[in-house]
């Protein structure tokens, strides 16, 4: 009973650890920046398991269906994901200016070159 | 999913990396649809699986690098942080409510009253709708603001390089994907 009602919760806990250490451990920017957007759609995938009631249908009311699941965090992650793609859009235009300055979008060459100035 | 979370890290081609990002996404819509969110799914497939794709290989075709370089960098210290912070999250689930537990306390605040006040207040059917437009709208106004922001961040970022580079006219391509995300909004 345990395993089945927090399966979900343990695959968000794994998704989102990969993203963090795809961010952390990954010298390539632009992976990073794809590494940050598994860490946000781990979130998400977190609010809508929460959002979830058994038996439950979408929230769109109708006369036949009595119960629904949660709307709330559906707006919120609505918001997010849009959000979310902004940043994103915004990190890869930092990535690309990065790569114009330094000519690499490599972090280990971008400190060798930091540390060659005085 | 995790498997193509855990092909991210071993996949050096970037590419490969953005393809992956959006089937990725189009996972997690489908897993959206089956958790009874249908409007999350359509917004995570067109902006995530859709628009992301397209700017991740913009990006590419800006910066000409496809092949990432092997990292001299020891793995051990981040995968250590890794393992204790996911031990730490692990152990804070074991205090969730169980999945699709009608009795958990999310479900007893202000959502009961949306669900059964909002087709009289507002009279759209979709719940979730009302919610975004009415109730919440004041997070859509803040959520428009961060877009504003983030295309007025992108378009400063990328004019600069067009007006010292007049010979780099894929920055229009970038303008025309940012532009995009606020039509899908």
């Amino acid at each position: 009973m345990a395993f089945a009602g927090l399966y979900n919760y343990w695959i968000v806990v794994v998704l989102m650890m990969i993203g963090f250490y795809v961010v952390i451990a990954q010298g390539n920017l632009v992976k990073k920046i794809f590494g940050l957007n598994i860490f946000q759609v781990s979130v998400f995938v977190l609010y809508i398991t929460m959002s979830k009631v058994d038996g439950g249908t979408a929230p769109i009311l109708d006369d036949r269906y009595q119960v629904y699941s949660n709307p709330l965090p559906h707006v919120l992650i609505l918001t997010a994901i849009v959000v979310g793609v902004a940043t994103m859009a915004l990190g890869l235009a930092l990535v690309v200016r990065i790569r114009e300055a330094y000519g690499t979008i490599e972090e280990e060459e971008i400190e060798q070159q930091e540390g060659e100035l005085p | 999913m995790a498997v193509i979370g855990l092909a991210y890290i071993f996949l050096r081609n970037l590419f490969a990396v953005v393809m992956l990002s959006g089937m990725f996404s189009l996972t997690a819509a489908v897993l959206y649809v089956v958790m009874d969110a249908v409007d999350v799914a359509f917004t995570e497939a067109a902006v995530g699986a859709g628009i992301a794709t397209v700017l991740g290989l913009a990006t590419l075709g800006l910066i000409g690098v496809v092949n990432e370089k092997p990292s001299k960098r020891s793995f051990l210290g981040p995968f250590l942080v890794v393992l204790v912070t996911g031990a730490v999250l692990i152990n804070a689930t074991l205090d969730m409510p169980d999945f699709g537990d009608p009795n958990a306390p999310i479900h007893h605040h202000v959502a009961p009253r949306y669900i059964e006040d909002s087709g009289r207040e507002i009279g759209v059917p979709n719940i979730v709708t009302s919610i975004l437009a009415s109730y919440r709208g004041y997070d859509t106004l803040g959520e428009v603001t961060v877009i504003f922001t983030a295309a007025c961040g992108v378009l400063v970022l990328l004019g600069r390089t067009r007006r010292r580079k007049p010979h780099g006219q894929e920055t229009g391509d970038r303008e025309t994907a940012s532009g995009d995300g606020e039509a899908a909004k």
